[in-house]
């Protein structure tokens, strides 16, 4: 652990001019939940830690009509703490706020949660769900990619050499809608899920007018599932369309036999949150209050 | 290699260190400051024995570099008390006999102050929601919930 730099840049650009020099062996700071912790278990060793804490961009988050722009770095707290996000997007605010304890709450970001590319990162399948765009800089241009598209594997993400992501941007979408994140954890609090399921639903009456689901740690990535979406757009949500999304969701699953569940599991249990996330984001979508999980105090 | 000079403001007190890039805040704290109240249980952000708050967010200061205290402001377990005045969580700790080894006591009494400042009429749940982050091996959690619960009610009627 030598020869690192560390190095706090102050513009995107600058912080994206660092990586590209860094060679492959840069390394972003934002909260650090899992950089240090892969650091200190010898995992990775950089040549250059580049914090962009300081970058007002990478910190913030904005609404422009309706349209929702989480800065990467933001820490997990902050975005719990805002009124109005948590007010449009819940299953997306509580994807993101049940990644770790408080302490590690005041430190992660979405931004990371991504980069760190598990197969059961929380805030994943809910930013699918949502349809979120993530925007990457690279040394010179800027682009952007759907959040399905960004993970390629366990641990490894699409992006190219010496980018970075700077934000994520949930769009705007009519006011009857609603969004709830599900996962399986053997336990209360602080765990890794056995399987995490978005929904983002959009109504008009008791119609689903669109949808889209997102499903984390059954797959090597977390993928977007297409036919359960499918199969509640334009249904009232019956127990016809609720068996086929959760067949479709079952379906979906590629997942492995590990200590946390089986591949029988997994499977049955991808389509039994896909029915409780599905009630919750309509519930949410016809504006009923409803708490997806016991929630910290904010 | 180069060390990093690092301004910084820890419980009040404007600081100056030298640290390495991937020295932690914690191992700055103990073993360059002194200020060993701040335990490392774990080193890996799940025990929360030390809880500092960098700016006033809680934090484990074990997933903290210590170049990333340039210009924050630091508080930790030895600006709780007010030279002998017990902070009331502190004094509530040792009346309720909330503490058995003391190792996780820092971490508990930081984090629950945390909480208090931002919500002074928790519920037993969100108590230990909060605090689902500080792990104790021998008193167990009952004690430690009812002092952070009893000093929250004399907060309340003291405000009154």
């Amino acid at each position: 652990m030598t020869d690192i730099q560390f190095k706090v840049a102050k513009t995107v650009r600058e912080a994206a001019s660092l990586m590209a020099a860094a060679k492959g062996k840069g390394r972003i700071l934002a909260g650090g939940t899992d950089l240090l912790v892969q650091m200190k278990a010898g995992m990775v060793t950089p040549g250059t830690i580049i914090d962009v804490k300081k970058i007002a961009e990478m910190v913030s988050i904005t609404e422009t009509k309706g349209s929702y722009r989480i800065g990467a770095a933001t820490p997990a707290a902050v975005i719990g703490e805002h009124k109005k996000l948590r007010k449009a997007w819940p299953g997306v605010v509580e994807a993101i706020n049940l990644i770790g304890s408080t302490q590690v709450q005041g430190r992660a970001s979405a931004g990371g949660n991504l980069c760190n590319a598990s197969p059961a990162a929380d805030s994943v399948p809910a930013l699918v769900a949502a349809g979120a765009i993530v925007t990457i800089q690279g040394a010179k241009t800027r682009r952007q990619v759907p959040v399905e598209k960004f993970n390629s594997g366990p641990g490894k993400t699409t992006l190219k050499a010496g980018e970075i992501v700077v934000s994520l941007t949930l769009p705007a979408r009519p006011k009857t809608s609603g969004d709830a994140y599900l996962r399986l954890i053997p336990r209360t609090e602080m765990d890794i899920a056995v399987v995490g399921v978005g929904v983002s639903l959009t109504m008009k009456g008791d119609t689903c007018v669109s949808a889209r689901v997102g499903l984390g740690a059954v797959a090597p990535t977390v993928l977007l599932v297409e036919a359960a979406a499918k199969a509640l757009t334009g249904s009232k949500l019956d127990a016809k369309a609720l068996d086929a999304a959760a067949n479709a969701c079952s379906a979906a699953c590629r997942p492995i036999d590990d200590k946390r569940g089986t591949i029988r599991y997994r499977t049955k249990i991808a389509g039994v949150l896909l029915r409780r996330a599905t009630a919750i984001a309509a519930d949410r979508a016809k504006g009923i209050s409803r708490p997806a999980h016991s929630q910290q105090g904010h | 290699m180069a060390k990093i000079h690092v301004t910084t403001t820890i419980n009040g007190a404007p600081t100056e260190f030298l640290c390495d890039p991937s020295q932690t805040l914690l191992d700055v704290l103990r073993d360059q400051l002194g200020l060993t109240g701040s335990k490392e249980g774990c080193g890996s952000g799940d025990c929360g024995a030390c809880s500092v708050t960098v700016d006033g967010r809680l934090v484990c200061s074990c997933l903290v570099l210590a170049p990333e205290a340039e210009g924050a402001k630091v508080e930790t377990i030895e600006g709780m008390a007010q030279g002998d005045k017990l902070h009331p969580l502190q004094k509530k700790f040792v009346e309720m006999a909330a503490l058995q080894c003391g190792i996780c006591t820092p971490g508990f009494l930081i984090a629950s102050r945390a909480l208090l400042e931002r919500n002074n009429n928790p519920t037993e749940t969100e108590i230990r929601y909060w605090l689902a982050g500080n792990l104790c091996r021998c008193t167990g959690y009952d004690k430690i919930i009812h002092a952070v619960m009893e000093v929250a009610a004399e907060m309340r009627e003291s405000a009154k």
